[in-house]
């Protein structure tokens, strides 16, 4: 076994990580593991926009950027952390720009930015132009920039290297263990101070965005050395996936001015929504779009909807809508405008659906797309580990694997990019500067000890039970019982159906018990880490009685104030999960009624 | 349908050498061979070694010779195939780990040669640069590549001579080299003129076929070349 030993250690490769790494390498010795190579993270499968309100097309501003974020949030988000993401948005994205980010430019040559759900001209309530884009490509800029520049930085990388436990020592983080893909070896990295950037757990759903490594590591390791997961009851479903795969088709598409339809050939979401009708936020889309396939308005009554960009569909809508460029001149828009702006999802639709969007109407599904909650923290990015925000020392975590709560109870597209960029730069500084003035904790003598044992439990489980069916009545049960609409009783059901699937885990057979690349055990391994946040998420579910951003309760179809106006904060003991809750934070926006 | 799957298939712990093995899997016509790849792992034999991750053509872990063709398996279905015997076999040119993952490290290496960042020492402004569309639209496709690796193990030259920078290295200094905000154009030039640059290219054409994202491979090599023999890059 191998001890290696940084000051910081960041685990995951994304854009968060790949920030907190530019930032953390420039003040202290810093190594970043990560389980794919860098540029394979999901930030890259992001499309449509970073938000910041930049005011390149038309007025706009960091304080309706906050604002809008709160009212997405459903009042759930902590409006000091917004506040200041949505103002440190604005200088990050001009950071981005002189990274080199190639963004889309205006006529006169600044960032490009397009409409998305939620985000408001507040004077107007009329949406804004503040997704700064780079086509539909966003995120794969955001990453390949991001690892250029840590290869010009020549950052430390252990790619390939899949983080196993978190190693914590008098109440600190002391470092983290690891196994090496390519030799099955696990190794120690002793740090002073513990970055998690791992990203979210989309795969725990059977229609879903997320890619296969989307499985909640970060926060699994952490609920396993007692750290809680907050709000994870919030999961976002976004409204437009292929149907059937749920490969994403970015809410750009809305934006630039494409609509729902049903299968009476209505835009059904100006009875939804009706100032800003499709480009309302992503909770109140996705439940406008299965109730509507639930009353039998599915595409020949099926379970999917068509998401329509063809121009004339466009124009006749921005026509009645009344929408209009910069210079006044009514909205229109050409095939060719369509293809320089979305050309990656006219690619995906034509791959895999023999689709073509610029002459045929695109069907799409609800697709889970967003973990709101995570792992504690505070606005510095510290893990905080009770209901009192104590801090655990040296250990940061940033990106969709934390819950600050910027995103609350539902997430504004554009917002996701924004949060890995600005919390992952103050992970990266912050970390670096506590690890700084800290000393080395002493490592234990059995530091691998315990994930050497989760690893060998799975080797040498004498079962029958076949992980891949595990988890495929993981996502299946996930999706019906726990999905976009919900209550007691399908919960309750989903609840026994997840104990039982841990039960038959401890069960499973492996077939490859050798060390090189063995990807049969680190998938056996995730799927441990699935069936936990599984649990998690639907007792937290459970006891939440109300309706708030994406947690939508058919038995409880309210906001209730007075009761819920909190963050669930869930631990995973022994005997199981136990709740506790922490208040919101509330400066400015008083909650009221939500209306799009 | 039924198909028939047959993998090139080499574990270090146990074989000697590569051989390939068969496996029947009932598949819908719109599966992604890594559909296929998932299912043969998940029931049939759990010990088979793949990379993927996204599934959707943008992560670029999935690059493999697929029915003799450099292939994302996630981006092909199986009725793009045309037929119900496929064949996967790992990429050629770089070392084989165990099945279908290989060795990317002189890829990397050849990646991270080229100055693949941006370069600008000047003080930036308050803003952003400005930058006009046509100036952006000049790079604009070489911005795509997702190093996935299956241009330049595609590429001739690059198995004759495996420190030939490659296709997937050219794109990415392209990248630059042709960004109006960027200044070090001419060192990248310096680096791809000589001896494991560009002139081992002899337009064959293959990396621009094997290209997942349809970047026009070819097209910017024979750019870099005319920037490096005239000196110019318009």
């Amino acid at each position: 076994m191998k001890t290696h030993r940084y000051e910081v250690v960041v685990v995951g490769a994304g854009g968060a990580g790949l920030m907190a790494a530019l930032q953390a390498s420039r003040r202290a010795a810093t190594a970043v593991l990560s389980k794919l190579y860098p540029i394979r993270s999901h930030t890259g499968a992001a499309q449509g926009g970073i938000g910041a309100a930049l005011g390149n097309l038309e007025e706009d501003s960091p304080e309706w950027h906050t604002y809008d974020t709160v009212k997405g949030s459903d009042y759930l988000g902590d409006q000091d952390a917004i506040e200041f993401m949505c103002h440190e948005a604005v200088e990050t994205v001009y950071e981005l720009e002189h990274m080199g980010l190639p963004f889309s430019r205006t006529p006169d040559g600044r960032i490009a930015q397009r409409r998305f759900g939620g985000h408001t001209n507040n004077i107007t309530g009329k949406p804004v132009q503040r997704a700064c884009y780079a086509a539909d490509r966003t995120g794969h800029m955001i990453l390949q920039t991001l690892y250029q520049q840590c290869i010009k930085r020549n950052v430390t990388f252990f790619d390939e290297f899949q983080v196993l436990d978190l190693i914590v020592v008098n109440g600190a983080a002391a470092g983290v263990v690891a196994i090496e893909l390519a030799t099955g070896e696990l190794h120690v990295f002793h740090a002073k101070a513990v970055i998690f950037a791992t990203g979210g757990y989309g795969r725990m759903w059977e229609i879903t965005s997320n890619a296969y490594a989307y499985t909640g590591d970060g926060i699994a390791v952490a609920l396993r050395r007692g750290i809680p997961a907050e709000d994870l009851e919030f999961f976002q479903f976004h409204p437009t996936g292929i149907y059937k795969l749920g490969i994403l088709i970015t809410e750009g598409v809305r934006g630039e001015g494409g609509v729902l339809i049903n299968d009476l050939g209505e835009r059904f979401m100006e009875r939804y929504a009706p100032h800003v009708k499709d480009l309302a936020s992503r909770d109140v889309v996705s439940r406008a779009m299965y109730i509507e396939m639930r009353e039998g308005r599915g595409i020949g009554g099926q379970r999917y909807l068509y998401l329509d960009v063809r121009p004339e569909t466009v124009n006749k809508y921005a026509a009645i809508d009344g929408r209009t460029n910069p210079d006044g001149s009514p909205y229109q828009v050409t095939a060719d405008d369509i293809m320089a702006k979305l050309p990656e999802i006219i690619d995906f639709c034509r791959t895999y659906m023999g689709v073509d969007p610029v002459t045929e109407p695109m069907p799409v599904q609800p697709t889970a797309h967003y973990a709101m909650g995570g792992i504690p923290t505070n606005i510095r990015t510290e893990v905080v580990i009770d209901e009192q925000n104590t801090v655990m020392p040296g250990l940061y975590a940033a990106g969709e694997t934390a819950c600050v709560s910027v995103h609350g109870a539902n997430r504004l597209g554009t917002n996701s990019l924004v949060d890995i960029i600005v919390f992952g730069r103050h992970a990266g500084i912050n970390a670096a500067e506590f690890a700084r003035g800290a000393s080395f904790q002493p490592l234990p003598s059995d530091a691998a000890d315990f994930a050497r044992q989760q690893l060998d439990r799975l080797l040498n489980s004498k079962g029958k039970e076949r992980p891949i069916e595990i988890a495929n009545e993981m996502k299946h049960t996930m999706f019906d019982l726990v999905g976009v609409f919900r209550t007691e009783e399908s919960m309750q059901q989903a609840l026994e159906k997840i104990r039982e699937l841990k039960e038959r885990y401890a069960y499973i057979q492996l077939h490859d018990h050798g060390k090189i690349f063995n990807t049969e055990l680190l998938t056996a391994w995730e799927l441990g880490n699935l069936l936990d946040l599984a649990e998690v998420t639907t007792v937290s579910a459970l006891a939440r009685k109300e309706s708030r951003g994406a947690h939508s309760r058919e038995d409880y179809p309210e906001r209730d104030d007075e009761h819920w106006l909190k963050h669930t904060l869930a631990w995973l003991d022994e005997d199981g999960v136990r709740l506790g809750y922490k208040p919101v934070v509330i400066t400015k926006y008083e909650p009221k009624e939500r209306v799009y | 349908m039924q198909v028939t799957v047959k993998i090139l298939r080499y574990n270090p712990e146990k074989d000697e050498k590569q051989h390939y093995e068969s496996y029947q899997v009932e598949a819908d016509p719109t599966d992604r061979v890594l559909d296929l790849l998932e299912k043969i792992k998940g029931y049939q034999d759990g010990t088979l070694a793949f990379r993927r991750s996204c599934a959707h053509g943008i992560c670029g872990s999935c690059a493999m010779r697929i029915n003799g063709r450099n292939r994302l398996a996630c981006k092909t279905l199986v009725q793009d195939l045309n037929t119900t015997k496929i064949t996967v076999e790992p990429l050629l040119g770089l070392r084989v780990i165990k099945d279908l993952v290989v060795d990317m490290e002189i890829f990397f290496e050849h990646y991270r040669a080229v100055k693949p960042y941006f370069v600008n020492d000047e003080p930036p402004p308050e803003k952003e640069r400005l930058q006009s569309p046509e100036e952006r639209e000049r790079f604009d496709d070489t911005t795509k590549c997702i190093l996935c690796g299956a241009c330049t193990t595609s590429c001739p030259s690059f198995w004759a001579n495996r420190n030939y920078l490659g296709p997937a290295a050219i794109v990415a200094a392209h990248r630059f080299i042709f960004d109006s905000r960027d200044r070090a154009a001419a060192e990248r030039l310096k680096i791809l003129s000589d001896h494991f640059g560009v002139y081992h290219c002899h337009t064959i054409y293959n990396c621009t076929d094997a290209c997942p994202r349809g970047i026009q491979v070819t097209k910017a090599i024979g750019e870099v070349k005319k920037a490096i023999m005239t000196g110019s890059l318009d």
